[in-house]
């Protein structure tokens, strides 16, 4: 790219939005919602990043790819981790969830009002994203990460993950 | 009052710690699901203490990994509960509903801070320490279900309880008191709180092996 040209802010979204989740990559970034803010200042850029949950072992990894992105645009980068309490599940977006259906993952339950209860993850709330059954129980609230539990279909005998509602 | 550095560690060392002892779980719980559960719980509490020593490093000019593996036994600030290793299932289970049942307190106090920075770290903290507290009160209510899971939580309980106790200030300590006693179905008498400062001899184990290879290894090594 041509130096001196400036990026817009665009630009990096949509280049972002080519990064995938490097646990789930059938979503991106940006599907997952967890980039909260680019900022372009001349040939400047900052990006303000939240992870889904705070042990995420990728975060090294994702922001390093975010700043090659936005250095393959000819901008130069800066990737700030931040650590608040502006993500939450409600930030993917329709087509991330639709992803991870597709994937085998159950997407996340909508939040309530308040915080998730272990009564709602008992009940029959949670669809099998095989089979589209709500027959499904709850197996262990932790899974393979800290972002999924893991629940049974009793309607085509298949566990599946479920992301957690967060 | 406590300057934020101090009350940052002190949360830090007690989720450094416990993440530590939980994880030693791993490959050995009862069965698999606890494998996962308590190895996912230590990887959240680490993730925790992480954050919470980067913000306290800022204040005190240094940096997370420093704070998390450099200072002396003395110098940690952890109640002596997150402290035990005890590898008992109903007592960890104790210590865990115990912990967690503190934990919420203390969050909702620091969710409610002045400081945005603090407000915003526990809140984000608390998102994942609900299913925490969702796997610990599961428990719970596993183990009161029969004679000798009651018999036996209630052995872990009383034993551990002076030590929980002393995760909480005075301000916050007598509300959690409360909880536990309207939750819990046997009585728990009025003891002295084990104060923080004070360390188990099991610490100094952990620490060693904690830091094995961060003294092993340069100043300023690269990984």
């Amino acid at each position: 790219m041509v130096r001196g040209l400036e990026v817009t802010e665009a630009a990096v979204w949509e280049a972002l939005a080519e990064i995938p989740d490097p646990e789930i990559p059938v979503i991106s970034l940006v599907e997952l919602g967890v980039v909260k803010d680019v900022v372009v200042e001349g040939s400047q850029v900052r990006v303000q990043f939240t992870p889904t949950f705070m042990g995420c072992p990728a975060l090294e990894t994702m922001r390093a790819q975010m700043e090659e992105t936005i250095r393959e645009l000819g901008a130069e980068a800066r990737v700030d981790v931040v650590m608040d309490d502006s993500w939450s599940t409600d930030r993917i977006t329709a087509e991330g969830r639709e992803k991870l259906r597709e994937a085998g993952f159950a997407p996340p339950a909508p939040r309530a009002a308040g915080a998730p209860t272990l009564v709602q993850l008992r009940s029959k709330a949670f669809r099998c994203p095989y089979c589209g059954s709500t027959e499904t129980r709850l197996d262990n609230i932790f899974g393979p990460t800290p972002c999924r539990s893991v629940r049974y279909c009793e309607s085509c005998r298949q566990p599946f993950e479920q992301f957690k509602t967060i | 009052m406590k300057d934020r550095a101090s009350l940052l560690l002190e949360l830090a060392d007690d989720e450094l710690i416990l993440g530590w002892r939980n994880s030693e779980w791993t490959g050995i719980a009862p069965f698999l699901e606890e494998d996962v559960a308590f190895s996912s719980i230590a990887q959240n509490e680490i993730g925790h203490a992480r954050a919470l020593y980067e913000l306290a490093a800022r204040d005190l000019g240094t940096d997370a990994d420093s704070l998390a593996f450099d200072r002396t036994l003395d110098d940690y600030r952890c109640a002596p509960l997150v402290e035990l290793r005890r590898l008992e299932w109903a007592r960890t289970i104790a210590r865990h509903w115990l912990y967690e049942t503190a934990d919420a307190i203390r969050l909702d106090a620091l969710k409610a801070s002045s400081d945005p920075e603090v407000a915003g770290l526990a809140a984000k903290m608390d998102r994942e320490e609900t299913y925490h507290r969702m796997h610990a009160e599961m428990w719970l209510e596993r183990l009161l279900a029969t004679d000798e899971g009651r018999r036996r939580l209630e052995e872990g309980v009383r034993e551990l309880w002076p030590y929980a106790l002393g995760v909480l200030d005075d301000e916050l300590r007598t509300r959690f008191q409360a909880i536990v006693r309207e939750r819990l179905p046997f009585e728990l008498p009025d003891v002295e709180p084990v104060p923080r400062g004070r360390h188990e001899a099991e610490l100094e184990g952990l620490l060693g092996e904690m830091t094995i290879v961060r003294r092993s290894a340069p100043v300023g090594a690269q990984w």
